[in-house]
Parts: structure tokens; sequence; C-alpha cells
């Protein structure tokens, strides 16, 4: 579904990615990980069409087309999903109102007419369930006033939602207790079928304790170094990332 | 030549006819206003208050004056079904600057309500209007003087001692002319002790092709342990031009919410001048104003804490896009016994285009030590994060920011304490935003629901 060719990208003239490839496929798990400033989240941003970051080389083809030529409202409609390292907050917007407008994006997007208020109501209830999600979230601000927990159960929320083909979360393991952490996990869990495939960027091990990755990929100064099984997270976790360091700054 | 002359011409010569359609109680105070506005100049744009005011541009074209009280033809029912319907199945109408009685109105008003025409009350009850009339408002200032000048009529409310009114009543002020035409009106608000009230007063122009000019002069006394809730919207059109004077003196443990909303207009200029004179009393005042196209809106506003243990707390939110100007200016002066005086100040702005232009000065003047006051202005764009952060989800450029915009001025209207109003203000702001004409304002058409 997703092959990143030899990606490059910048922002603010400075350049981030380096020439990342990348194939997916659906029904597939993958793991980025890396040492902080490696260019995980640019990778995420670029993906998902931050207009404050520019592709300067490569291509990314998704579902055979040019991602990169697409607005993120249309990434979106064709199945791209990003969930938030930082779940942006948005005073004044409620979450009922904002997930209702993105529901009925993309039936727009499909020629489908909107859906009705109860069927809307009554998928939200369902979405829910999900992640454990308290109803009384739904009629606030989006994000605004959300514990950290909320907010990244409120990403997986979204994602169940608009059911992607390819989700990308972006270290949706940061900032949570093993509480939350596990229900956000069971969440992707549950949503996972074998016609969608996740992307999953994190700094730790630990959340691939619940999200079995089948790819392991190592991302150091803005290139996949290294690619690997579910042991080369364990093997990490045991090792840190000097040795992968030393061995690529050996070999540049 | 300054603009005023021609308005001292007219008084000169047609000073019987004026008089003979007012009332002598508002007809004495003319001779003092004209004595102070022969010797007056108009402020310059630019100088202190006036930042982005042009008061000679304003008053000097020659807009016609009906002194005479000509019967000018009106159809309110064409303007008031897209007003703001369910909050007063009868408001009160004022035609130019002439007060239409309308018998309906007055049905199922509870007792201790008075309300209708300024000129009428005047001449019912000397007493009561002497001792308020022109009591609040400042000769200093050259609009108010022009409008004692030349005000015939107005809108008079008074709430009488402890008389509690929840349901709000409603003013709806329609501009109607073939021609343009100045209208100069005066309100005058009583709101006695241990009453409470809401008012909702809407602005309309009928003729969108035909220039119209607004002189308004609003006078609100809350006497102690009142309430009153002060609602102005606005939903005019690009040749209207506006400058309302409004003066608040509030009495002890008074409670008032000011609101001023402009959706629709040409030039407005609205001037807030509130005075704490009793302790423990409260004030929110508010506003906020959309503009476009080449609107301008122009807030000038002055909340003097004379006394101790007041709160007030101030917040006007502008959107300004295309070439439209916007300007605040907002003062608040804590004068030195006004212990324990809580103050808080803010104006937040989005600006939409690199020709847009967006003033703001944030002002405290604070005379003693012992007082929590804050005040803060920010003036930018939307957020890109927000944006971003809404398009992953799969809105477009143009619903993420017609939904941010409107977010943006959600705690503005969530200051609104009329149920009604407020969710009717939810849906005009985001027709506003979505693009609607301003003729949408003004037609019945979508708002049979």
């Amino acid at each position: 579904m997703l092959k990143v060719k030899d990606l490059h990208a910048e922002i603010n003239g400075k350049e981030i990615l380096k020439g990342i490839n990348l194939e997916v496929k659906p029904g597939e798990v993958h793991a980025i990980m890396g040492p902080n400033g490696s260019g995980k989240s640019t990778l995420s941003m670029v993906l998902a069409g931050n207009p404050a970051y520019t592709p300067t080389g490569g291509s990314v083809e998704f579902y055979g087309k040019d991602l990169l030529a697409m607005q993120p409202e249309v990434r979106s409609h064709e199945g791209l999903f990003l969930g938030f390292q930082y779940p942006v907050e948005i005073p004044g917007v409620s979450m009922v109102n904002f997930m209702r407008a993105a529901v009925n994006a993309k039936r727009a997007y499909f020629n489908e007419p909107p859906m009705s208020a109860t069927e809307f109501l009554k998928m939200m209830r369902e979405k829910r369930a999900v992640v454990e999600l308290d109803n009384k979230l739904a009629s606030r601000s989006v994000n605004e006033g959300f514990s950290g927990g909320e907010k990244k159960r409120n990403e997986i929320f979204q994602m169940a939602v608009l059911e992607p083909k390819l989700s990308i979360l972006d270290e949706t393991d940061s900032g949570l207790d093993i509480d939350a952490l596990r229900i956000v996990a069971e969440g992707v869990n549950k949503l996972k079928t074998e016609n969608n495939a996740t992307i999953v960027i994190t700094h730790y091990q630990r959340l691939l304790d619940y999200i079995k990755p089948d790819f392991v990929h190592i991302l150091y100064k803005g290139k996949i170094v290294m690619t690997g099984g579910p042991d080369l997270a364990l093997e990490l976790e045991e090792r840190g990332y000097d040795w992968i360091k030393e061995q690529v700054d050996k070999e540049g | 030549m300054s603009a005023l002359t021609q308005y001292l011409d007219l008084y000169r010569q047609h000073r019987d006819i004026i008089d003979s359609h007012s009332a002598e109680a508002i007809n004495r105070h003319r001779e003092d206003a004209f004595r102070i506005l022969e010797s007056a100049s108009l402020p310059k744009p630019g100088s202190d208050n006036y930042e982005n005011t042009d008061l000679e541009a304003l008053l000097a074209p020659d807009y016609g004056l009906n002194i005479a009280k000509l019967d000018i033809d009106v159809n309110p029912a064409a303007t008031f079904h897209c007003d703001v319907p369910r909050i007063s199945s009868n408001p009160f109408l004022m035609v130019n600057d002439t007060f239409a009685a309308s018998p309906k109105s007055y049905e199922a008003l509870p007792e201790g309500i008075e309300v209708g025409s300024l000129k009428e009350f005047a001449s019912q009850d000397q007493e009561t209007f002497r001792k308020y009339y022109g009591k609040a408002a400042d000769l200093k200032n050259p609009m108010v003087a022009l409008d004692t000048l030349l005000a015939q009529d107005g809108f008079y409310l008074r709430i009488k001692k402890g008389v509690k009114t929840d349901k709000p009543l409603q003013l709806v002020n329609i501009l109607q002319n073939g021609m343009p035409l100045m209208a100069i009106r005066r309100m005058l608000i009583i709101i006695e002790e241990g009453a409470e009230a809401k008012l909702l007063v809407c602005d309309h122009t009928q003729n969108p092709e035909i220039d119209f000019l607004t002189l308004e002069t609003v006078e609100i006394f809350v006497a102690e342990n009142a309430s009153f809730d002060f609602y102005n919207l606005e939903e005019s059109t690009i040749g209207t031009h506006r400058i309302s004077s409004l003066y608040l003196r509030q009495e002890a443990d008074s409670k008032v919410v000011i609101d001023g909303i402009t959706l629709y207009n040409g030039v407005t200029r609205n001037e807030y001048f509130c005075r704490f004179e009793g302790e423990n009393a409260s004030l929110r005042l508010l506003g906020m104003g959309i503009e476009d196209e080449n609107r301008s809106l122009s807030t000038y506003s002055r909340i003097d804490h004379a006394v101790a243990h007041c709160h007030s707390d101030e917040l006007f939110k502008y959107s300004v896009d295309d070439n439209a100007r916007g300007a605040f200016t907002g003062r608040i002066y804590v004068a030195e016994g006004a212990v324990k005086t809580e103050a808080y100040q803010s104006n937040r702005n989005l600006v939409g285009s690199e020709t847009a232009r967006m003033e703001s000065r944030p002002e405290l003047e604070i005379y003693n030590d012992d007082v929590k006051c804050s005040h803060g202005s920010a003036t930018g764009q939307l957020d890109p994060l927000q944006m971003f952060y809404m398009r992953t989800r799969g809105l477009d450029e143009a619903t993420a920011r017609l939904l941010l915009k409107q977010a943006f001025m959600a705690d503005i209207i969530d200051g609104v304490r009329v149920e009604a109003l407020r969710d009717r203000l939810h849906l005009l702001v985001e027709r506003r935003f979505a693009g609607a004409s301003s003729a949408c304002a003004t037609c019945a058409g979508c708002n049979k629901e």
C-alpha cells in the first residue's frame, strides 16, 4: 500500500530526511525506532502532509497514487491517518462537531450523503468503547483540558471513527502510564485487520510488548539504517542506540 | 471648514422645527450643546483615543435629516424575521430616529416596566427624565454634544424598583430611506434598585445601496443591587456608518453585561464609558467584530473604577479580512481609593489577509497597590498546527478555517446570558464566516424553522 523511495525532506531549509526507503503492505505492523532527533516525527509529518515540511526528493506511493501531491485532507480520505505525538488542542470546537465534520467530509469525497444524526451518534458510541473514552469528552472542545492519557485515547478514537487503511502512530506511548498504555494498545489491536496496516513510531520498546510489530526499522540521521524483526527492538532495549550510532558513524 | 458647521447651521436655521417634534425636557439641553460645539473642533484621526477614526470624514457628507419627522414607509416584517427569533415575539421598533409604537409590544409586559418613546416619556414624567437625561453622557464628547443638539426622540426603558423580568426585551432599529440619511437617536435606560432586565438591540439597514449615518448616545443607569444585560447586534450594510457612545453608571452591588456584536457593518465607532459609583459592582464588557471587504470597526472603551471592591472583565475579539480595519482602545482607570479592585482586559484578534489592519491599545491606569488587574492583547493568524490537525482528519482548508474562526468567537458568544440568543448567534456567526451575504441577515428566507 505504501512505497517510500529515497525520500528527502526539510524544514526551514534544514534537511532532516536524507533518503528514506520503506514499503508497507496490508496486514503489517511496522515499528520505527530511533534516537531523538533522528527524523521519526518528521517522517510522520511529511507522510501526513504538514505544509511546514517540504519534500525535496524521492517519492511516496499510496495505493499507486502520488501521496506527496495530495492535500492533507485528501490523504486522510484516501485512508492515511496520523496519530499525533502532541494532539492539538482546539478550544471552541467540540469533539462531536469535529468528528461529524470529519466523517461527512470523507463521505462527500466519495460522493456519499452525510450520515444521519442517529447513525452518527450510534457510531460514536461504538467507537468510544474501543478505547473506553468517556462520553463527557465528546461534548468538550477538542483535546482541551484532556489529560495526557485522554488525549492519546482520543487519537485512537478518531482513528476508529475514520477507519484508515494505514495508521501512523507517532509516539503514542509517550506520556502514558501503564494502564493508559494498555488501553491505547488494545484499541490499536482491536482495529487491526488483514487489510489495514500500522506504522508505530516509538522511542521505547515497551509499547511493542503490546503492539507486536512484524518489522522494526531504526532511523538515524534521516535514514533507515537497520531493519529487523521484533528481536531488534528487544536488542535496542538492552543495548541502547549507541552501538548503532557508532556503527553508522564509522561507515559514514 | 469643520464638518460640524453644517449641523450648527441646521440648528440655527431650524431650531423651531427640531423643537416642535421633540419635548421641552429634551430641547432645553440643546443650547448647552450648541455653545460647546461652536467652539469645538473634532479630534483628528490618529489623535489620542481616535487612532482609527476620522470623525470629520464620517460627518462631512451631506446626509438628509428628517427633523420634520415625515413618515417613512417601513415594512418591519421584512427585517426581523431573519433577526433573532424567539427572543421576543413583539419587539419594539425604531425607524431611523423615530420610535414606532407597536401596541402589541406592550402586551404582557409585567407591571413596573416602562418602555417606549423617549420623546413621550420626556413629556410625561419630566421629574424622572430630568434626573437622568444627560447625567451620564459627557457633553465634552463632541459626538454626545452633536447628539444632544439634534436628537428628537429615541428609546426609553425603565424597570422600576424590585421588578424582575426574565424575558428579554428587544428593540429593532431599522434604517430605511430612499436617499442618504442621518439618524440621530438617544437611548435612556434606568434600572432601579433591585430590578433585573435584559435588552437586545438589533440594528438593521433596509436599503443596501443607500448611505446612512447613525449617531447614537446611550445612557444606562443601574441602581443598587440591580442587574442588567445589554446586547447590541449590528447587522447593517457596507453603506452604513455608525457612531455610538454608551455611558454606563453602576451603583453598589449591581451586575451588568454589555455586549456589542458587529456581524455586518460599514464604518462603525463604538464608545463605551463605564463607571462604578458603588462598591461590589461587577461588569462584563464584551464585544466581537467580524470585518471583511472594506468594513471598519473601531472600539473605544473606558472603565472607571472610581470606588473600591468592584470587578470588571473586558474581552473584545475581532476577525479582520480583506481590506478591513479594526481598532481597539481600552482604558481601565483605577482610582486611588479603589482598593480591592479586580479588572481584567483582553483584546484578541485574527488577521486573515496581508491588507487587513488591526490596531490595539490596551491600557491600565492604576493609582493604588491593592488591586488585581491584567491586560493583554494578541493579534495573529490562525494556528497552522490546528489547521493541519484538522486537515489530517479530512477537513479541507476552508472548513478548518471556518471552524477555527467560529471557535475563536465562541467565548464571546458564550458570555451571552440569553440562551435563545446564544444559540442564534452561534448560527449567525457560522453563516457570517461561511460567507453568507449581509442581505442574508435581513431576509426572511432561511429562517423558517
